[in-house]
């Protein structure tokens, strides 16, 4: 049974972002005065980075080969000026449009992860590619010109909130309800999960352990969930995200296509000889990560309720800078799901306490330079103690 | 008595938990070749690390006297500077540079910052004489073979003016022929005044060429055994290093063999970049039920490619010939409908080909058979964690514990672990390919046994071993393969080292 401290120091990696995460809007909540944990700001703060996370959550399987994907910021823009041209121009239903889009993802990301899987070209020359050629496709696609409005519906993707059934005054009722169920969700499942460890005899944390660990995650839920209670609620995008890394988080731990994504970034030999399809994998990994890229599309242009040549402009790098942040390795086989949301996190965090604090947006980028070198200095740092 | 060149005085270093080396007494003397030997683990590359200055002075407790001189070295540039140059395991050459880049880096032929490459040139053509090697310094290191590699290693220290040259298992990766060659130049050097400490397994290279042996054992020296005029025995070193007497080398087994199993009849395969070169010709072979089928040969004899052949089409280009499993034709397209048919290969280089290094020992195991733990979707990990813990206690996996990286194992424990991955693929066939390379007699025995008992329950097991004595001792039946053909075929009872080496030599006479 280790104490806390034995646990924080063999965790260091997995909490140390986390603890970051909390330093840092800790910093800019008191340095604004609290500003930046209005409910308002809060909101925001998930709406604004919703895009960057969802592509952050298909760049951690991609780098997890130990591969990278550079085109998704154009694949992006390309998928929201289709998605335009199919809504706006030619009147189709959103879903249909909406689907469509995915599906054109997807195929993107079959092309470019076939000539990478099947022909072995670097998946850097790919994808550099990729990224020239689809920024080009999209001035071509919207002529040069900004495409809007888009449907009032399909736009609620990004701009909507829950509806709040139960009628609250003040507060969203709906919201508050919601995270009491998750609460006892996650407090079931962890439950469940710490007997069943303990019938098969497994090592357990103490339960002094257990249950401060679980009342601070439930603080952590219930707090945020009142805080964008006193706006507007759940945002929509924010249960989209949810699921989505609910899902991906389940299939990278739990099942056999996570596990052999990460025995092929461990050692791509060694996993082929074990019998691992590695060529299809690195392929499956990149069409998921072309239908992500064109879900963040679409989630982007449904924000800005327009389609331009400029959208998705280096959201590849803050998809990258993410999972490197939340301590996936370069050349592969590590990295979690989770690690990368919360090194999705920590960026939109500084970005958006610089900008309340009046930062200019030259002084923005250069701390994000600092924050993913030290970010991964650390990891290294880390990683060589142990 | 001739002088001492190098005496290192109760050196000890400690790592993190752990004493490497715990008071390490070793005297080397002028132009001598002194063996270092000991089980993996034991301390000796710890022990030469220390003396080249890649752990610097002050992280280890005691002295190093080199030519009766206290020596404090901060690195391997103050090392080499006064002669002493280890060569490590891992060879340390660049691949897409020449020969003599590789020699002089990080020793350029500069003058003021600019390399004169005509006096490099010059130079490396002297070393790679004065070596045995006729390639042209421009060559790239690339394009020769392993033995030839190790030569220009030799060639790089002799370019620092080597006084006492480190070898750590020099011969670890060479073939005969090339391993001869090597000991046949240390000797040269030895006559030429240059001294060496040689780390090595293999014991019959040892007595051949050393004039001293020291033995560590447990981080600790044992002893040092002179070699006088009459030899010692390799029984002796061996009861030095794991401080009991291994009567029997390879475990006995009740042999209980059934009707051929499996069968290739016809096997041909071509080189997959050089279209036309056949590498396996006209190949037929077939093992019995509950039977350990040895392949010896040379390296390069195409034993490796053919088991490659056969397990999912890993290796070669237009294969043609029928592989027959209990009575019917089996195809196998790739090394999935290989595992699904009962096949499996451990492969001779565990590092790159066997493990997932940077994971742990309970993931590389259940790799190979990840369907049988899994429900529905979901991999069922604590099912993974106790079949984990079972393989560490059946094969006997020295770890703290199964979530322990790979990477961290030594050789002997992550050879058990890539025997247990395969087991667990539940396979009726084995193909071991150079199942003890690089691990020390202790582990060996321990994974002879595993074979035995493999057998014992049923199974083909295919053994490809460069090492005749181990041949001999663990097989049953024997087939001699010698460029890429099948030359001979001997029951145990029948077989000798001598006959072995007459079924390799003899095909390749007719080749010439």
């Amino acid at each position: 049974m280790g104490t806390l401290k034995e646990i924080l120091k063999s965790n260091i990696r997995q909490f140390g972002m986390i603890i970051a995460l909390v330093a840092i809007m800790l910093f800019f909540a008191a340095y604004t005065g609290g500003m930046s944990l209005t409910p308002l700001n809060i909101t925001n703060l998930v709406l604004q980075n919703s895009y960057i996370l969802i592509l952050a959550v298909g760049m951690l399987l991609v780098i997890v080969t130990g591969n990278i994907d550079l085109s998704v910021g154009s694949v992006a823009a390309f998928i929201g000026a289709v998605a335009a041209t199919l809504m706006i121009s030619n009147n189709m239903n959103f879903l249909a449009a909406a689907l469509i889009s995915l599906l054109i993802g997807a195929g993107i990301g079959a092309l470019q992860g076939s000539i990478i899987a099947f022909f072995k070209v670097p998946a850097f020359i790919v994808t550099l590619g990729g990224m020239l050629f689809f920024r080009g496709l999209t001035m071509v696609v919207l002529g040069g010109k900004s495409l809007a409005p888009f449907p009032p519906l399909f736009t609620k993707i990004s701009s909507g909130f829950i509806p709040d059934v139960l009628g609250g005054e003040g507060i969203h009722l709906t919201t508050m309800v919601l995270s009491v169920l998750l609460s006892a969700v996650y407090v079931v499942f962890q439950i469940r999960e710490r007997k069943s460890k303990q019938k098969y005899g497994f090592e357990v944390i103490s339960h002094t352990f257990f249950v401060g660990q679980n009342v601070l995650v439930l603080l952590a839920i219930n707090a945020f969930m009142a805080v964008i209670a006193y706006y507007r609620g759940i945002p929509n995008i924010l249960i989209l995200l949810a699921v989505l890394i609910v899902i991906y988080a389940f299939i990278m731990k739990k099942t056999i296509f996570g596990r052999h994504i990460y025995a092929l970034g461990g050692s791509e030999k060694a996993a082929q000889l074990s019998g691992v399809k590695t060529a299809r994998i690195a392929l499956m990994v990149y069409i998921n990560m072309g239908m992500l890229a064109a879900l963040s599309g679409l989630v982007f242009a449904a924000r800005l309720n327009s389609a331009t040549p400029k959208a998705g402009q280096g959201f590849e790098l803050d998809a990258i800078a993410s999972c490197f942040i939340g301590g996936a390795s370069a050349s592969g086989g590590v990295g979690t799901v989770v690690g990368a949301i919360v090194g999705g996190l920590v960026m939109g965090v500084m970005n958006n306490g610089m900008s309340l604090v009046g930062l200019g947006i030259d002084w923005q980028q250069a701390i994000k330079g600092l924050v993913l070198v030290l970010a991964v200095l650390f990891d290294i740092y880390t990683k060589s103690k142990n | 008595m001739a002088e001492c060149i190098l005496e290192m005085k109760s050196i000890t270093k400690t790592f993190p938990g752990v004493k490497a080396l715990d008071r390490v007494s070793l005297k080397v003397r002028s132009g001598e070749i002194h063996a270092l030997v000991g089980e993996n683990g034991a301390g000796k590359s710890t022990l030469m690390k220390v003396l080249s200055g890649v752990y610097p002075h002050g992280s280890y407790e005691g002295d190093i006297l080199y030519h009766g001189e206290v020596c404090t070295f901060k690195d391997v540039k103050q090392s080499e500077a006064k002669g002493i140059v280890i060569i490590h395991q891992e060879l340390a050459l660049i691949p897409y540079l020449s020969i003599a880049e590789n020699i002089f880096l990080g020793n350029e032929q500069a003058r003021n910052g600019i390399i004169n490459w005509n006096d490099t040139i010059l130079r490396t053509g002297e070393l790679l004489q004065k070596v045995g090697l006729t390639e042209s310094p421009d060559t790239l290191v690339t394009n020769i073979g392993v033995g030839k590699q190790q030569l220009v290693e030799i060639a790089k220290a002799l370019s620092k003016d080597v006084k006492l040259l480190i070898l750590d298992e020099p011969t670890a990766a060479l073939n005969e022929d090339d391993s001869e060659n090597l000991l046949q130049l240390l000797l040269e050097l030895k006559k030429n005044g240059i001294s060496s400490i040689m780390i090595s397994h293999k014991l019959n290279e040892i007595s051949k060429i050393a004039d001293s042996i020291t033995i560590i054992r447990d981080g600790q020296s044992i002893e040092t055994l002179e070699i006088g005029e009459e030899g010692i025995s390799e029984e002796r070193i061996i009861r030095g290093m794991v401080g009991r007497e291994l009567t029997d080398r390879y475990p006995s087994r009740v042999t209980d063999i059934g009707d051929v199993y499996f069968e290739v009849r016809n096997w041909e395969v071509y080189h997959p970049l050089h279209e036309g070169r056949k590498v396996l010709d006209n190949i037929n072979i077939n093992i019995r039920k509950g039977e350990i089928v040895g392949i010896a040969g040379l390296m390069g004899a195409g034993r490796t490619e053919f088991a490659m052949s056969i397990f999912g089409k890993s290796y070669g280009k237009k294969i043609s010939g029928s592989l027959i499993k209990d009575g019917r034709e089996i195809h196998l397209n790739s090394v999935s409908q290989a595992i699904e048919n009962g096949i499996a290969y451990v492969t001779e280089d565990r590092k790159q080909y066997g493990l997932v290094l940077d994971d742990d020992i309970r993931h590389n195991i259940s790799l190979t058979n990840l369907q049988s733990i899994t429900q529905g979707l979901v991999i069922d990990e604590k099912r993974e964690i106790r079949e984990a813990e079972e393989f560490k206690r059946r094969m006997n996996i020295k770890c703290s514990n199964i979530f322990q990286k790979t990477v961290n194992l030594s050789g002997g424990n992550q050879q058990k672990v890539v025997l247990s991955k395969w087991i667990f693929a539940e396979p009726d066939i084995l193909i071991l390919d150079e199942p003890t390379r690089g691990i020390d007699v202790g582990a060996k025995y321990e994974i002879y046994t595993i074979m035995n008992k493999l057998a014992n329950e049923g199974k083909c097991i295919l053994v490809i071993s460069s090492e005749l004595p181990e041949v001999l001792g663990t097989c049953d039946r024997i087939y001699v393969m010698s460029e890429g053909k099948i030359t001979g075929e001997m029951d145990k009872a029948d077989a000798t080292q001598e006959k072995i080496m007459k079924h390799v030599i003899n095909n390749k006479r007719e080749v010439e």
